[in-house]
């Protein structure tokens, strides 16, 4: 009948590790909304945790776990509270606990919590922090590792932060209708932040947060078309991942990748979940771009012109220099070079890299390589990251030569 | 004329126990009408554009900050300089003072 009972003490840590990847969050949630006591509920969690770890190799693993941890966690905050006072307001707002609650649905709170933990009154770090520590169950020094910065700096952020809620009288609560569509665009901002901090290879477990929080999101809001637009985003990008670094850990670009190495699996994920929602939001205009590509069998196939016409929407909707530079090299690749340098020559982008590597690569092609070489140059001296400096050292000495005497000789 | 006298400090404010006369300045100053010490601009949250763009901290970034409030009402500015003189952070930070549009 319950198969989970017949193996208890083998499965049973793995049990406990796959209810805190799901559970967490859902839990705390329900704590905070209980005791209004940030703090005590994460505390409360965790002990609830600690429990299932010693009882469940014994007894067995529950049906329903996570009902069954809330029920520990919650009867912990309540001994908790009646130590602390008999007296104590938060009791009262207690409801009495029924033993059958192991067997009831879970109540979800989790959508008070994100857009508690996002809200636009606490500074925008913090509300990363946040949201892995209460939402994602990550530890201070998780977090901290992930954001390269000292736990004790971590640690305060987040103290900060739960005060702030406290003090500044943040509400737990859903937004209301009218504030919803601002709101979510912040919530929304908040989890691509988390994933674009994941980027990097050695960050990579934030960029697996912000996937899994944004399924939970998306779950809890069906009907929101831009938060499947950035699941769809997130799972395109992130499929690519493995061939996006060689070996020597330099930057392979998109044309360059070995496609054999994306996870196709992931892909048909993200195209499928790109499908399933309407509209023309910038997160599902970024997918659309996104699964242009990965959907391509080779680079030599992709569907440019489309690309283009999603950046041209995207620039009307959100207009910027970045999404003009993108479009540029869409227009290039449909419509050649020269196309794509004249629509380079109206962006605005000052000591941004990426600008003049464009404007490099185009100039490459048209074989205007003195050009071409004074523009790597360019970038080369506004380039922050190590990779991204090789790449570009690199195709400036695969200039033909000649120019390395014209330009690069001058003071020998 | 009532006036809004705003406390202002800075992170660099470092007042002692006896350096702290506000009981003192509260006790002599029958002008105030009330007042508030606030907390920290760590807890202060702007509202601009209808609620449309909420953000952390108050409205002005800069070194001095509003500690608190007092609302006094005197006869003339020259009054009010003087009770804000007597105000401990008259000496530890700045006061501004601000005549009501009446």
């Amino acid at each position: 009948m319950t198969p989970h009972r017949e193996k208890p003490s083998t499965d049973a840590a793995g049990a406990v590790e796959t209810a805190f990847r799901e559970e967490w969050g859902r839990i705390v949630a329900t704590l905070i909304r209980l005791t209004g006591d940030w703090d005590l509920a994460e505390e409360c969690a965790q002990d609830a945790f600690a429990k299932a770890l010693t009882r469940w190799p014994v007894d067995g693993t529950p049906r329903n776990p996570g009902a069954w941890l809330t029920t520990a966690a919650r009867n912990r905050a309540i001994d908790r509270l009646r130590r602390a006072s008999a007296e104590d307001a938060r009791l009262r707002a207690l409801p009495p606990v029924e033993s059958r609650a192991e067997e009831g649905p879970v109540p979800d709170d989790r959508l008070q919590l994100i857009f508690t933990c996002c809200h636009p009154a606490l500074p925008l770090d913090a509300r990363v922090a946040l949201t892995l520590r209460t939402l994602a169950g990550l530890t201070t020094p998780q977090i901290a590792r992930a954001f390269l910065v000292p736990e004790a700096t971590m640690a305060q952020r987040l103290v900060r932060a739960k005060r702030k809620i406290r003090n500044a009288g943040i509400p737990y609560r859903i937004p209301a209708a009218h504030l919803l569509p601002e709101r979510l665009s912040g919530v929304l901002a908040v989890l691509y932040l988390m994933f674009n901090e994941g980027y990097s290879a050695d960050r990579g477990a934030l960029a697996d947060e912000a996937i899994r929080l944004t399924r939970v999101l998306g779950a809890l809001m069906p009907d929101e078309p831009e938060v499947r637009g950035l699941l769809a985003l997130m799972l395109l990008h992130h499929a690519r991942r493995a061939a996006r670094t060689d070996a020597a850990g330099d930057l392979v670009t998109l044309a360059e990748q070995d496609r054999s190495r994306w996870d196709q699996e992931m892909i048909e994920e993200g195209v499928r979940v790109l499908e399933q929602s309407r509209g023309r939001g910038p997160y599902r205009l970024q997918a659309a771009i996104a699964a242009c590509h990965a959907t391509a069998a080779t680079a030599g196939s992709t569907d440019w012109p489309q690309i283009a016409v999603l950046y041209a929407a995207l620039a009307r909707l959100a207009p910027s220099p970045v999404v003009e530079l993108n479009r540029a090299v869409a227009v290039a690749e449909s419509a050649g070079p020269e196309a794509g340098l004249a629509v380079l020559d109206g962006v605005d982008l000052p000591g941004y890299h990426l600008l003049p590597a464009a404007r490099a690569e185009l100039l490459r092609r048209l074989g205007r390589f003195g050009e071409a070489a004074e523009c790597y140059r360019e970038a080369l001296s506004a380039v922050t990251s190590e990779p991204e400096r090789r790449f570009l050292t690199a195709r400036l000495s695969e200039l033909p030569c000649g120019t390395a005497g014209q330009y690069g000789n001058r003071h020998s | 004329m009532r006036i809004l006298a705003f406390v202002c400090a800075d992170d660099s404010l470092t007042m002692t126990a006896e350096e702290n006369t506000i009981e003192q300045w509260l006790a002599s100053t029958p002008q105030r009408v009330e007042g508030h010490q606030l907390r920290g601009r760590e807890d202060a949250t702007t509202v601009r554009d209808h609620g449309a763009l909420i953000t952390d901290g108050p409205f002005a970034d800069t070194k001095e900050w509003i500690a608190g409030y007092d609302i006094l009402d005197c006869a003339s500015l020259e009054e009010a300089v003087a009770i804000a003189a007597g105000h401990p952070l008259a000496r530890f930070g700045a006061i501004e003072l601000r005549p009501f549009d009446e």
